[in-house]
C-alpha cells in the first residue's frame, strides 16, 4: 500500500513540477547554479572513472581474447562497444545516482528538516517547481557528461592497449572504427536522457517528502540511491529490448 | 484582522483542533500559548495554509482562505511574513540575499530599489553590517533578526512567528520580543506569535489565546492573565515559583 502511495505521490510531484512556474529571473539563476553543482561538479570524477575503467575493459578484453585467429583490432572494437553501449550511459548513471542523487536528496531533505521548504510554501512559492525543475533542466545537459565519459573511456582503453603492449595504435584505431553503427550513439543518448530524468526526479522525491531529522536525511539519501539504481537497471533492460532487439 | 471560526483539524484518528473560535486584531501582538501537544503548531500551520483543515473557517480581513482561488491564495500569501522557530534562512544565500528573496519573487523593483529596501530593513533590525555574512556565520539572535527582516521586507499585512525566542538567552529574547512589538505597532501588522515563553506573555501579550487539548481554554491579555482564576491557565503560566511570586505581588498591589 505504501508503495502505491509513493508512486502516486511521485507522479503528482512530476505534475506539480510544471505548475505555477517560478519567476524566470530567479529560475535562470537556479538552473545555472544546478548546472554548476550537478554537471560541472561531476566532470572530475566522471573523467577519472571513465579513463581508468576504459583502460581496464581493454586489458580484460585483450587478456581474454588471445586466440591467434582473432584479429588484434577486436580489442578496440570490444572496448568501443562496451563503453558506448553500456559503461558510459548505464554504469556511469549508477555512479551518478550515488554522487548527484545523494547530493539532491540531502540538499532538499535538509531544506525540509530546517523548514526552508515551509518558508517557500508560506511565501506562496511552488516549492516543487522552485527546487526540482532547475535540477531537471540542468540534468538535460547530462548527455554532455556521458559524451565525455565515452571519449575518455575509449582514450583510456587506447592508452592501456598501446602502453600495455596488447596491440598497436593502428589496430586499436581500426577496431574502434570497425562496424560502427551510428544508431548505437542515438540509443546511448536516448538512455542517457531517460536516466537523467530519473536522476533528477527520484532523489528529489525522496528529499522532498522525507520526514524526521538529520538521521532520516541520511536514510533518504541511501533509499534514493537504491531506487534510482533499480529504475536505471530496469529501464536499461526495457530500452535495450525495445531499441536494439 | 484574522477571524477563526470553529476550526477543526485531525490526523487520522487524532483530533488535534476541536472547534477553535477566536480573532487576532490588526496592530496587536497576539500570542497563542499552551503546553506541548496542545495544538499550537497545528493551529499556526492551519492559519498559514500549510495544513488543510476539515471544519470551520479562517478569514483574513473578511477573505475566507479556503474559498479563495489558487491565484488569490498565492496573492494572500505574498502578504504574509513568517518567522520560523529555527529561522529557516536559505543557507545557500547571504543574509542580504535572504532578505531580498521575497522582493525578487514578488515585486518588479529594480536592483537598486531592492538594495535600498534591504538596507532599510536590516538597519531596522540592527544588522546594518551583516549583509555579506552567510546564515551559518550568524548567531541565533542574529538569525532571528534576519528572519524578522525577511518577513517584513515586503510590507506584510500579517506576521506569524513560531517560538521566536526558542534557543535564545533571556536578554536577546527580550530584544526580539520588543522588536516584534515595535514592528507590529509601527506598520500596523496583524501579528500572531506561537510561544511558551512566559516572559513574552508578560511583555508583549496584547491578546493571549490559551489552548489545551485542542480546545481554546481561555483568552485574554497580559493584564487579565494575572487576575484569571482559570486553573488550567494558572497551572501553566504560574508553574515556576518566580511567576507565582510575581502574580502574588501583582494581586497584593491591586487588592
Amino acid at each position: 500500500m505504501q508503495y502505491l502511495h509513493n508512486i502516486g505521490s511521485y507522479f503528482l510531484m512530476l505534475a506539480e513540477m510544471f505548475r505555477k512556474p517560478t519567476k524566470w529571473s530567479v529560475m535562470k539563476q537556479l538552473i545555472l547554479k544546478d548546472i554548476d553543482d550537478l554537471i560541472i561538479g561531476s566532470l572530475g570524477i566522471v573523467s577519472f572513472i571513465s579513463f581508468f575503467v576504459g583502460g581496464v575493459v581493454t586489458i580484460q578484453t585483450a587478456l581474454n581474447v588471445d586466440n591467434p585467429l582473432i584479429p588484434k583490432y577486436l580489442v578496440g572494437f570490444a572496448t568501443r562497444q562496451s563503453i558506448v553501449l553500456e559503461f558510459a550511459p548505464t554504469f556511469m548513471s549508477i555512479i551518478m545516482a550515488g554522487k548527484v542523487g545523494s547530493f539532491i536528496t540531502s540538499s532538499i531533505g535538509t531544506m525540509r528538516v530546517t523548514e526552508q521548504i515551509d518558508a517557500l510554501e508560506v511565501m506562496g512559492i511552488n516549492s516543487i517547481n522552485y527546487l526540482v525543475f532547475p535540477k531537471f533542466i540542468a540534468l538535460m545537459l547530462y548527455p554532455f557528461v556521458i559524451s565525455i565519459a565515452m571519449f575518455l573511456g575509449i582514450l583510456g582503453g587506447m592508452a592501456a592497449c598501446v602502453y600495455g603492449g596488447f596491440s598497436s595504435l593502428e589496430d586499436y584505431i581500426v577496431g574502434i572504427q570497425t562496424d560502427f553503427i551510428p544508431f548505437h550513439i542515438t540509443y546511448a543518448f536516448i538512455k542517457t536522457i531517460v536516466f537523467a530524468f530519473l536522476l533528477a526526479t527520484i532523489p528529489s522525491f525522496h528529499g522532498y517528502y522525507m520526514k524526521g531529522g538529520a538521521l532520516e536525511v541520511g536514510k533518504a539519501s541511501t533509499t534514493a540511491f537504491v531506487w534510482t539504481s533499480v529504475f536505471i537497471i530496469l529501464l536499461n533492460y526495457l530500452l535495450t529490448q525495445m531499441l536494439l532487439s | 484582522m484574522i477571524e477563526v471560526k470553529e476550526l477543526q483539524k485531525s490526523f487520522g484518528d487524532a483530533h488535534v483542533l476541536k472547534g477553535i473560535t477566536t480573532s487576532f486584531s490588526k496592530g496587536k501582538t497576539n500570542l497563542i500559548i499552551g503546553q506541548s501537544g496542545s495544538g499550537k503548531t497545528v493551529f499556526l500551520k492551519c492559519l498559514l495554509g500549510l495544513f488543510e483543515y476539515e471544519g470551520g473557517s479562517i478569514a483574513y480581513d473578511g477573505k475566507i482562505f479556503s474559498k479563495l482561488s489558487e491565484d488569490n491564495k498565492r496573492d494572500l500569501r505574498a502578504e504574509i511574513g513568517m518567522v520560523f522557530q529555527g529561522s529557516a534562512l536559505f543557507d545557500s544565500m547571504t543574509i542580504a540575499e535572504n532578505v531580498m528573496f521575497p522582493l525578487r519573487m514578488f515585486t518588479k523593483q529594480s536592483k537598486s530599489e531592492m538594495n535600498d529596501r534591504v538596507d532599510f530593513v536590516l538597519n531596522r533590525v540592527n544588522l546594518a553590517d551583516a549583509h555579506h555574512k552567510m546564515p551559518n556565520e550568524a548567531s541565533g539572535g542574529m538569525q532571528k533578526r534576519v528572519a524578522i527582516a525577511r518577513a517584513i521586507v515586503n510590507n506584510p499585512k500579517y506576521l506569524f512567528c513560531d517560538e521566536p525566542n526558542s534557543g535564545l538567552d533571556p536578554k536577546t529574547a527580550i530584544v526580539i520580543d520588543n522588536l516584534i512589538q515595535e514592528i507590529t505597532d509601527e506598520y500596523q501588522i496583524t501579528t500572531v506569535i506561537n510561544s511558551h515563553d512566559m516572559n513574552s506573555v508578560m511583555e508583549i501579550g496584547e491578546k493571549i489565546v490559551f489552548l489545551k487539548n485542542g480546545f481554546k481554554e481561555w483568552e485574554g491579555s497580559k493584564d487579565t492573565i494575572f487576575k484569571t482564576d482559570n486553573e488550567a491557565v494558572t497551572d501553566f503560566v504560574y508553574s515556576s515559583n518566580l511567576f507565582k511570586k510575581v502574580r502574588k505581588m501583582y494581586l497584593d498591589e491591586n487588592n
